[in-house]
């Protein structure tokens, strides 16, 4: 069944923003074996919510986790949860998380917690695990078993390196993408053993949804879009029948498949990055799976931003882009090609000029 | 009249002065050494290297946002398209106007001179990391 996206928002208030909101045309969750497992969630991240000093804050990027909370709170029927996938702050501060907890406090439903660079290496963790979310849980819901892990911690040799004269030193280190003084992120023996054990009790038919900040798998190395530890992480996950992997950090479309594990980033509501092949002078290696997101017009902040409405109606992800100033993005799962494909773009001859990088 | 007749003589002998130089002292105007280069290389450097901590800087805008937030390793700014139509503006401009739009707009601060030291070496940085590209004037 499709759904138009006028029957798609809600009616009340809402019919006159409706031609304006960039909300596609979205199929909707119905089962083929089990319909009472059919469900959809949505994903916001990357809001980068930065201090300028006491109660100032970097408007743009406020501007734009507080517009994808204001079109997500349009969609109904209601998507059965939200996630925000990390980077919250920018600089890890108590204020940004505050102030960025106090915006998301307007998005009706349920969040679960991802936790990216940017909140972590102030204080390593502490007030997010206090105030906002464990580092690393599972959960199952309806015949889906959902895995959160932290996978953007690094060699503990950094971490507590004695060149760090505050804590701040660390946090812009690794706040900063092109550092050549940063170090690679990784999920750690500590979480994969616990991964491992929690993957133990689930049946290997279930459908697995893996959230991380970082990308479980290599990319590129020079700006993080890596996580040295990924090849194990991938080798737990290899005994399932569906798995995919939702991530942020990467500030663009990059989506692929690995064996039996789909990848898909999710947008930033703050600010596009450049795909790493746009840096000329190091080799790097987006998935040849990815037809890459528009190349971004600066002159429109929100332009290349976004945020993402996902269903679950086979066991593998629907990924539906929500673009504020391009056609929005559909990437489903083709069973057939066995992999996720883009529903517009994705034979060669089907691509648009702007979505050529250089 | 006069006058010319007058210049005409003074350029005759400096012509005449200086072809006999040249006769006595080969020509030295090009001439320079692996150690010349290797001090303009570093003269060069410095000025890159000071480009890029003000493009990894907090303090160049107004808002602590910095160039790298949105172009890690000066990717994504294209200095071998310019000068080009810059569509947004409705115009053909250069580089460094294009690094003032950024100043005044995502980084909410002033604009700098074409000339000033920092427009320079902001350029010198994001050159450099381009290095190797071919020329593409206009290109969008």
């Amino acid at each position: 069944m499709k759904m138009n996206r006028r029957t798609f928002l809600k009616t009340t208030g809402a019919a006159a923003m409706a031609s304006a909101l960039p909300i596609s045309l979205v199929r909707m969750a119905f089962g083929e074996k089990s319909p009472a497992k059919d469900f959809s969630f949505a994903y916001i991240s990357d809001a980068h919510i930065q201090q300028i000093e006491g109660s100032k804050f970097v408007r743009n990027w406020d501007m734009g986790l507080t517009r994808a909370i204001q079109e997500a709170n349009l969609l109904t029927p209601r998507p059965d949860f939200f996630f925000f996938g990390g980077d919250l702050a920018q600089l890890g501060k108590r204020e940004e998380l505050d102030h960025g907890l106090e915006i998301l406090s307007k998005l009706r439903g349920k969040i679960y917690y991802v936790m990216g660079e940017h909140d972590y290496y102030l204080d390593l963790g502490k007030y997010w695990e206090s105030n906002i979310s464990p580092l690393w849980y599972s959960f199952d819901h309806k015949g889906v078993h959902f895995v959160v892990l932290t996978s953007i911690l690094t060699y503990d040799t950094w971490t507590h390196h004695t060149k760090w004269t505050t804590p701040m030193d660390r946090m812009l280190a690794m706040a900063r993408l092109d550092n050549p003084e940063g170090s690679p992120f990784l999920v750690g023996e500590k979480q994969r053993a616990w991964l491992k054990r929690d993957l133990e009790k689930v049946d290997k038919s279930t459908p697995i949804v893996l959230c991380s900040h970082s990308p479980i798998q290599k990319i590129y190395k020079g700006w993080n879009f890596w996580t040295d530890d990924a090849e194990s992480v991938q080798t737990l996950l290899k005994p399932f029948n569906k798995v995919t992997v939702i991530y942020g950090h990467v500030h663009q479309i990059q989506y692929n498949q690995v064996g039996n594990i789909s990848f898909h980033a999710v947008m930033a509501t703050a600010w596009p990055w450049p795909y790493p092949k746009s840096y000329v002078q190091d080799p790097s290696h987006l998935p040849n799976l990815t037809v890459p997101m528009n190349r971004a017009d600066p002159f429109f902040e929100r332009d290349a931003t976004g945020w993402q409405f996902i269903n679950l109606r086979t066991g593998n992800v629907d990924m539906h882009y929500q673009l504020p100033d391009n056609g929005n993005r559909s990437v489903v799962f083709n069973r057939k090609a066995g992999r996720p494909q883009d529903a517009k773009y994705q034979g060669v001859g089907s691509r648009v000029p702007p979505q050529t990088h250089y | 009249m006069k006058d010319i007749r007058k210049y005409s003589g003074v350029l005759l002998i400096t012509l005449m002065v200086t072809a006999v130089l040249a006769m006595k002292f080969p020509a030295q105007a090009d001439e320079f050494t692996k150690e010349d280069e290797a001090r303009w290389t570093k003269e060069f450097m410095t000025v890159v290297n000071e480009g890029s901590k003000l493009f990894h800087s907090s303090s160049l805008g107004k808002n602590k946002v910095s160039c790298d937030q949105c172009h890690p390793n000066a990717a994504n700014t294209h200095p071998e398209t310019y000068p080009k139509f810059q569509k947004q503006i409705g115009r053909v401009i250069t580089l460094f106007e294009m690094v003032n739009w950024c100043l005044r707009n995502p980084l909410e601060g002033a604009p700098l001179a074409a000339d000033d030291p920092k427009m320079i070496a902001l350029l010198a940085y994001i050159h450099y990391e381009r290095r190797g590209v071919p020329l593409a004037p206009g290109k969008h």
